[in-house]
């Protein structure tokens, strides 16, 4: 048995966290907008970003469900050591983690109640790339529109028509994410 | 204070707060709960504030705390300092400098811009609350977006005085969704908070709720057509500045009922008279 | 100029140099060390213990030794310590039948097999001040009230007494309480929400403000939702506190803690679906509390009309979402506080309101 890297995590837990959650509010606050987050080394095929994301905001009293190649040792591990989450089917997930066609369908994901509307799953899509291009999206916090190149527009937009119900996504490729909350009008 | 972490908030404490934020902007004007936490300031003092800022501070940030507008308020002084303790960030009073600004019941006059943030404390954060007070009954009311409670209570007045007699903490709908409380800030205020491109944050401590605007996001004070919404202000000028267009404070001046009018905004106000100097 | 704002920072710096000041008082008198709090004030660290939900007697000696009294005020300072405590595991539940009695009591039954145990109680004190106190400290004890004490602490049970309700469960005539190894939820983690099961209940009762509890307790004694309450048992003494070590695998005992305990027996006539039987209240609080305790039980026992198949009669103590809400003593007095912050702002646009109505009124 081999043993298991759990290096890589913030090097300044506080201050890191505090940096890393302030990139992660100003880009789901202003979806569309791609921000870097950076200094953490984790086990592939978890990206930076997501990666950050992930010891920003999950601990034990929320739980990740690793969809498709991301459910490996490795990265439960490493997860596990810095986190201390449960992992858990899509049902019952607070955060995910994947690549787009790893997470379909997005209806097994809790996507609140009309009085808990915040009882959804967040999404954090492992994407090749991250370009301010191809779908416009509007709504709140973009002045006018913006573009981010989204994997798939339809399914998108029926996750923002069921607002206020719905869940959120942050796209990440490296070290670079952009939100997409469920607020956000996506098309024309 | 090395005892306590930065920004005196534990870390687990802070993922929570955190995770409610998030949740707070994905769903805009929507008041989530999170689990307020005892803090070494009372309830109703900004406890919701103070948690929102200490878990959205980075040790890069300049913090700006204002009460009724003013810097130098005993509680604005109270809650810089427990910052600047705690986190050791930089403060100021400017606003152009600020990139964090938690205030209490004003919002600057001096236009907030891209890439600020300005946290409210909220005493009350439920709009609905003085016409039901059970929060099972306001939930239900906002999931079905039932607010013709709050039109009826604005028309009463209508019908009594004449005009809406709600002057602060007046209501004000979210993209056409959820109807929030700005917090008690004078209605003047209310059109600061609309289409802002800084990110508005709000923490209720004691209520235990966290909702928020997205910058550029809809905020319409409620009104009728025959009585549409009115930013109204005392009238006169700043004694000390001049501004005919700031929010007043009036100060009485002797015992014979004599007063004068200030700003409240006491940088905006300092930064006009040095200029105009 | 005139800013009537300006100075903030040093007003704030001396009025905390002159309450450290008046804290102490006349400097001719002895300074108060803790461990006279703890001794001699225990009853007020106990109070500090239960509403600050933590037990630590020399820290609550210290909160109201820094609140110079003020009980409410050392409250707050054990909970805004306490919230920054990290958590390294939850004890197991605590046993009270297997607890070492100080004192306890039945007002159901003339005598229940280790009998009454009066203990350290004013119960049947005569409330006369006792100027000796005044005088010169502590009257010393006569030699047979000596004799006699040690004899009664001697005969302090030293084994687990059998609990009242068990004896009435025996016989089917007290409902049994549901079990089960479900974790409780957590108020001071998780925000509270509606309705809130027995436990969140409980939880929130046994930190209630005393005088809260206590007064609410009261309206269902004078008729506002009344339950019919005897005291089944009210224990106070002594438990052990244990939590299992997952290293270990088995529970280890971490310490031990004063506790009261009161149980209620109340009538219920019985539903159509159950036959009639007595039921209870629950309180359940830190160190010697036993008022608070009491009045914790008649409450517990009042917000369960719904489960029991009662009627509603909008009594105030029927209603948890009214009863939670309020019952916190640090967010109402923080709240109710509040109000001395400055509100310019505010009572200026009212000012302007009631300014332009009056005018237009007098057109």
């Amino acid at each position: 048995m081999s043993v298991t890297d759990l290096s890589g995590g913030f090097s300044s837990p506080a201050a890191d966290a505090a940096r890393a959650f302030r990139q992660a509010l100003n880009a789901l606050a202003r979806p569309g907008e791609i921000v870097e987050v950076s200094g953490i080394s984790p086990p592939a095929p978890l990206g930076g970003a997501a990666a950050a994301l992930l010891l920003t905001l999950v601990d034990h009293e929320v739980a990740i469900h690793l969809a498709g190649r991301f459910d490996q040792p490795a990265v439960r591990e490493w997860l596990a050591f810095h986190t201390g989450t449960d992992f858990v089917p899509a049902e019952e997930a607070d955060f995910a983690v994947g690549r787009w066609e790893e997470l379909l369908p997005l209806s097994q994901f809790p996507a609140g109640t009309p009085e808990y509307p915040e009882r959804s799953a967040t999404l954090i899509v492992a994407m090749d790339s991250l370009t301010a291009s191809g779908s416009r999206l509007s709504g709140p916090g973009i002045r006018s529109e913006a573009f981010l190149n989204l994997p798939d527009e339809k399914t998108l937009a029926a996750n923002a028509a069921r607002f206020p119900l719905g869940v959120d996504f942050f796209f990440t490729a490296g070290d670079q994410l952009a939100g997409l909350p469920r607020s956000t009008k996506i098309g024309d | 204070m090395s005892d306590y972490n930065f920004a005196y908030l534990d870390e687990q404490t802070k993922r929570m707060i955190r995770r409610a934020l998030l949740k707070a902007i994905a769903v805009p004007g929507y008041q989530v709960p999170f689990a307020s936490r005892e803090m070494p300031m009372p309830y109703g003092w900004g406890t919701g504030g103070v948690q929102v800022t200490a878990s959205t501070l980075v040790p890069e940030d300049v913090l700006k705390v204002i009460d009724q507008g003013a810097d130098d308020t005993t509680n604005a002084v109270s809650i810089r300092r427990f910052f600047e303790v705690t986190a050791g960030v930089e403060t100021t009073t400017e606003v152009p400098v600020a990139t964090l600004i938690q205030t209490r019941h004003r919002v600057p006059e001096t236009p907030l811009t891209e890439g600020q943030i300005i946290v409210y404390q909220v005493p009350i954060p439920e709009p609905l609350r003085f016409l039901e007070p059970r929060e099972t009954e306001t939930r239900k009311m906002h999931s079905l977006g039932e607010y013709g409670l709050m039109h009826v209570k604005l028309y009463e007045d209508i019908a009594r005085h004449g005009e809406i007699a709600t002057t602060y903490a007046y209501p004000a709908r979210v993209s056409s969704g959820y109807v929030m409380d700005p917090s008690p800030i004078p209605k003047f205020d209310n059109p600061k908070l609309d289409h802002s491109p800084a990110i508005q944050l709000f923490g209720a401590g004691r209520e235990q709720r966290i909702y928020a605007l997205p910058p550029w996001t809809s905020v319409q004070s409620l009104d009728f057509e025959d009585h549409p919404f009115d930013p109204s202000r005392a009238d006169g000028e700043c004694a000390l500045c001049g501004s005919k267009d700031s929010y007043l404070d009036e100060v009485i001046t002797d015992d014979a009922g004599g007063r004068m009018f200030i700003c409240s905004d006491t940088d905006y106000c300092a930064r006009r008279s040095e200029g105009a100097a | 100029m005139y800013v009537a704002v300006k100075g903030g920072e040093k007003a704030i710096d001396e009025a905390h140099a002159w309450l450290a000041h008046e804290r102490r008082g006349d400097p001719a008198t002895p300074v108060l060390d803790t461990a006279q709090i703890r001794e001699q004030l225990t009853l007020s660290c106990y109070r500090v213990m239960a509403e600050g939900s933590l037990y630590d007697l020399d820290l609550a000696a210290l909160a109201i030794k820094q609140a110079r009294g003020d009980l409410i005020e050392a409250i707050f300072l054990i909970r805004a310590y306490r919230t920054t405590l990290p958590r390294f595991g939850v004890s197991a539940p605590i046993d009270t039948s297997a607890m070492l009695c100080l004192r306890r009591i039945s007002a159901t039954f003339k005598d229940a097999p280790g009998g009454q145990l009066l203990g350290p109680t004013f119960d049947y004190t005569h409330r006369l001040l006792d100027f000796t106190l005044l005088a010169n400290g502590e009257a010393p004890l006569k030699r047979d009230e000596r004799d006699s004490l040690a004899k009664g602490m001697a005969s302090q049970s030293a084994e687990p007494l059998a609990r009242v309700s068990d004896i009435l469960g025996n016989d089917a005539l007290l409902q049994a309480e549901p079990t089960g190894d479900e974790a409780p939820g957590d108020l001071t983690r998780e925000p509270l929400e509606f309705p809130a099961d027995r436990a969140l209940r409980l939880q929130s009762l046994s930190r209630a403000d005393e005088g809260f509890a206590l007064s609410l307790a009261y309206s269902t004694q004078r008729g506002y939702g009344r339950n019919h309450p005897f005291i089944g048992e009210l224990r106070v003494g002594v438990v052990e506190v244990s939590m299992e070590i997952p290293e270990l695998g088995f529970s280890v005992v971490i310490g031990e803690m004063t506790v009261t305990e009161c149980e209620t027996v109340n009538q219920f006539v019985g539903s159509r679906k159950q036959p009639a039987q007595f039921t209870r209240g629950y309180g359940l609080t830190f160190g010697h509390t036993e008022r608070k305790a009491i009045a914790m039980a008649l409450l517990d026992r009042a917000l369960r009309w719904e489960e029991l198949g009662e009627d509603n009669v909008g009594a105030p103590a029927q209603d948890a979402e009214f009863v939670l809400s309020h019952a916190d003593n640090i967010q109402a007095t923080g709240f109710l506080e509040h109000i001395k912050l400055p509100h310019y702002v505010d009572f200026q646009s009212e000012l302007e309101l009631v300014r332009r109505l009056r005018a237009e009124a007098g057109q």
